[in-house]
């Protein structure tokens, strides 16, 4: 089904080159030129509403923690799948039950054969893992087809959750030197409130959907603050080339025009990446789904609000702009001011 | 910003193109590459999470290595001393790192010190210029003397271990037969082991879980079993249990008489009488002298062939052994008869290896994932595609050109790397197609806003590149740091990502600030229009 669905898409596609390339098909305006919405005017409401988000998710955060992957709790987790018709997960059950090893959940999905099982972390450090896992395997034996087993020991998956968190707290910081490097203190400042404001939001989300906090979603993590920022970078850039442009013309409007005339951007590229984001969704299978799915909410939900409802605004109580007058020009990198 | 000299031009398409050429190697099996010349040889690694196969990441016990220094330590102490004929009383104590003893005669901790000193050797290899030893000997006062192993010592034993480790690994990973397993040191005391197609690590956890120190010692007749282990145990002996069921205990003297590394072969075979598994072993020349001697002046004496400090089994010596082979037997499987020969023949660990983290996917979850991979960066690649289609029209398939010419280029990029290729690295490639389209995007908005702004068609085109590159240029940037922290963190599947997620960038920047633009610097010449379709 799946070969002749692309076939049948590549010779859309073949059809519509062709279309396109003639000129013959109508010009799609998804934003309409020249739009004025006063964005900046949200901010009396967009900032109360984030800074209330934030808090939920961090009270959400702390009440209902996020459910933290084997990568980072330590354990076992096996998926395995039937090797004829469904699995039985109440003999497994059983069965595991009997092994006395703590707390182990049993899970069904994507089909009545596969199972995903997980094992508690055993107390008696690495090589108490080792026996768990081994229990397992031999009780639950050659009846079904071992698709994934992970083992993982209390001191890894400390480290592991120790690098994650080094590694975002890095990446926010080596991103704040650049921009600050690239731009002015106040645009650094207000990228990096912008980015904890995406991570704050989206760890809320994944403590609210608690899917599993592991490796996947540190990436995922990332993904969104670079995504994110790529977009922050260029409504500032923007702005910084409008701040050159006009230096009489008030902040919010000001703001308003950058955003406005980058608005087309915006969504356009945000379809672009969704469309992206939801055929790994549908497609991709179970093994990226928690990891496309915070993305989906990272990337196409908080990225885009974040870039034009708090990046940009945010810069008028930075103070920037206020002082264009008296300091004409000099504050400004060298490059790029032939406008 | 739309002129470009001929050899420019040149130079742009044969980069391009001798890049997407590298990925040339991935559509032709593996079998058929590797008759190719070496620099053609280049081609993407499958993660083990789409190929199977094992990861396990073993750890050196560093306290075992310390330990066991300090109790070398402890023999020569006692040795130098009683050598020097010092008194010392109540033994040598190895305790917190240090190794102490107290000299009996206060007359006597000078002379004590300055011949404890004489076993501190500098420490060998490059830093051996920088002054340090591997043993401190300090005078503790009231008599005591402290003997301890400094930080850079200790460093520096590990390093040896691990090295002497990884060899050792290597020996018995290859001995099962797997294709291309991936041995490396991992920080400090890490030893990371990749077997790609293995399904079942457990055989490999319990090759490599094994120290294999190999020792024949004389088993102690003076004292019985159950005395000894009701602590009748004489200072020069061990108490040890069998290795088969049930546990049996032994009374071993702990002088060795010959150790694992004087053997030079160990194969599985069978008893010629009995017909039961056994292993045979060989001694190298000095091994077996010292096997003949000590059984010529044992006969009628058991002896006990001990393994990681179990006994395997306790012969009576019959006969002087002087061939320097024998055989071991003791209720073996075929199974274990053959692990112990690889284990034998591998040698034995310097010390003991944990599993501290273990990752296997099987062949069946690989396939799918793989296919699952390809179908989402499928469709998700002709949403994009065709949306841009839409948008853009003319210029949308100019876009859709640089795309595919991306994505081919990261093929490239990516197998010249002999990158690996993970599903969350295909996840990257398809979030690439996003950001390469983005490029775009923002140029050709920058014209439509240009054009508004009342520009000529030309001049549009050529203001819209040139303001729309530097945004491009900062925008990326900030993504590729958030992938370079990305794959300095990261490990296995995560690093794929944060490899095609940073090529994506590379090739995008080069993409949209070379092909873009002679693209539509083409078109511009050919057609000189009047107006922009976009």
């Amino acid at each position: 089904m799946n070969h002749t669905v692309l076939i049948g898409l590549g010779v859309l596609i073949a059809i519509l080159t062709v279309v396109a390339a003639l000129g013959l098909l109508p010009s799609l305006r998804i934003v309409p030129d020249n739009t004025h919405f006063d964005f900046t005017r949200f901010r009396r409401i967009s900032f109360p509403i984030s800074a209330a988000l934030s808090i939920v998710a961090i009270t959400l955060f702390f009440t209902h923690g996020l459910n933290l992957g084997i990568d980072f709790k330590g354990g076992t987790l096996l998926e395995v799948r039937a090797k004829s018709g469904a699995a039985d997960i109440a003999a497994m059950r059983t069965t595991l039950d009997g092994l006395r090893l703590g707390e182990v959940q049993l899970q069904q999905f994507g089909g009545p054969e596969n199972v995903l099982i997980r094992v508690a972390e055993q107390p008696g450090g690495d090589t108490a893992q080792q026996a768990a896992v081994q229990k397992v395997r031999t009780a639950l034996g050659d009846s079904i087809e071992y698709r994934r087993v992970e083992v993982l020991g209390p001191r890894v998956a400390g480290e592991l959750l120790a690098y994650g968190m080094l590694g975002l707290m890095l990446a926010i910081v080596a991103i704040l030197i650049y921009l600050w490097f690239r731009f002015e203190w106040q645009f650094a400042l207000g990228a990096m409130i912008a980015n904890v404001h995406d991570i704050v939001l989206t760890i809320g989300f994944m403590s609210i959907s608690q899917v599993d906090f592991d490796l996947t979603s540190i990436a995922a993590l990332l993904t969104i603050l670079g995504y994110s920022l790529n977009d922050t970078v260029v409504i500032y850039d923007r702005i910084r080339e409008m701040l050159r442009r006009y230096k009489k013309m008030p902040m919010p409007q000001l703001l308003n025009e950058s955003i406005n005339s980058t608005l087309s951007r915006s969504i356009i590229t945000h379809v672009t990446v969704t469309l992206a984001l939801l055929a790994l969704l549908l497609f991709g299978g179970h093994a990226i789904h928690s990891f496309t799915a915070v993305m989906m909410f990272g990337v196409v939900l908080v990225g885009t609000y974040t870039s034009i409802f708090i990046a940009a605004p945010i810069l008028i109580y930075l103070g920037v702009g206020e002082h264009r007058e008296d300091a004409p020009d000099t504050a400004t990198p060298a490059k790029k001011n032939k406008a | 910003m739309l002129y470009f000299t001929r050899w420019r031009a040149l130079g742009i398409i044969l980069t391009a193109l001798i890049v997407c050429l590298c990925a040339v190697p991935n559509f032709f099996p593996e079998a058929q590459v590797k008759t190719w010349p070496a620099w053609a040889q280049r081609r993407l690694v499958l993660g083990l999470d789409l190929q199977g196969g094992s990861y396990l990441l073993l750890e050196v016990d560093s306290n075992y290595v310390k330990k066991e220094r300090l109790d070398q330590v402890r023999d020569d102490v006692r040795r130098t001393l009683r050598d020097a004929k010092i008194g010392f009383t109540g033994g040598v104590t190895v305790r917190n790192d240090a190794a102490e003893v107290r000299i009996t005669k206060e007359t006597d901790v000078q002379p004590a010190l300055a011949k404890l000193r004489e076993l501190s050797q500098p420490l060998g290899g490059l830093m051996g210029s920088s002054g340090q030893r591997d043993l401190e000997v300090t005078d503790a006062g009231g008599g005591v003397i402290r003997l301890s192993i400094p930080q850079a010592a200790m460093l520096d034993r590990m390093r040896k271990t691990i090295e002497q480790s990884i060899q050792i690994v290597e020996r018995r990973v290859n001995e099962l037969g797997t294709v291309e397993p991936v041995i490396q040191r991992q920080g400090n005391d890490r030893i990371l082991v990749q077997v790609p197609g293995l399904q079942d690590p457990t055989r490999l956890k319990e090759l490599l879980g094994k120290t294999a120190k190999m020792e024949f010692r004389m088993v102690d007749t003076s004292v019985p079993p159950d005395q000894a282990q009701q602590g009748r145990l004489p200072p020069e002996s061990d108490l040890l249990m069998s290795a088969s069921p049930p546990p049996t205990p032994y009374v071993v003297k702990k002088q060795v008489l010959v150790a694992g590394g004087d053997l030079t072969d160990a194969q599985a075979s069978f008893d010629q009488r009995t017909g039961e598994p056994v292993v045979s072993f060989k001694f190298n020349t000095s091994g077996a002298r010292k096997f003949s001697q000590a059984t010529q002046e044992n006969v009628g004496l058991p002896f006990a062939i001990v393994l990681d400090n179990k006994v395997i089994s306790a012969p009576v010596i019959r006969e002087p052994i002087t061939g320097g082979q024998g055989q071991i037997s003791g209720n073996f499987t075929v199974q274990s008869a053959n692990d112990l020969a690889i284990l034998l023949r591998a040698g034995a660990l310097p010390a003991p290896l944990t599993v501290v983290e273990e990752r296997t996917v099987g062949p069946g979850l690989g396939q799918d994932s793989i296919e699952k991979g390809e179908l989402a960066a499928y469709v998700g690649s002709i949403l994009v595609i065709i949306f841009m289609l839409v948008t853009y029209r003319l210029f949308g398939v100019f876009a859709n050109i640089a795309v595919a010419i991306n994505v081919a280029m990261i093929f490239g990029l990516l197998s010249l790397l002999n990158a690996t290729l993970t599903l969350p690295g295909i996840a990257g490639i398809v979030l690439t197609v996003g950001i390469a389209v983005d490029s775009n995007v923002l140029i050709y908005e920058r014209i439509r806003e240009e054009l508004r702004g009342g520009r000529n068609a030309i001049s549009a085109i050529d203001a819209g590149f040139k303001r729309a590159l530097a945004t491009i240029l900062d925008s990326n940037i900030t993504t590729f740091i958030a992938a370079a922290v990305l794959f300095y963190i990261g490990t296995g599947p995560v690093r794929g990502f944060a490899v095609t997620l940073g090529i994506g960038i590379i090739t995008t920047v080069f993409t949209a600030f070379t092909l873009t633009r002679l693209i539509v610097a083409g078109w511009v010449r050919w057609k000189r229009p009047q107006s922009v379709p976009i």
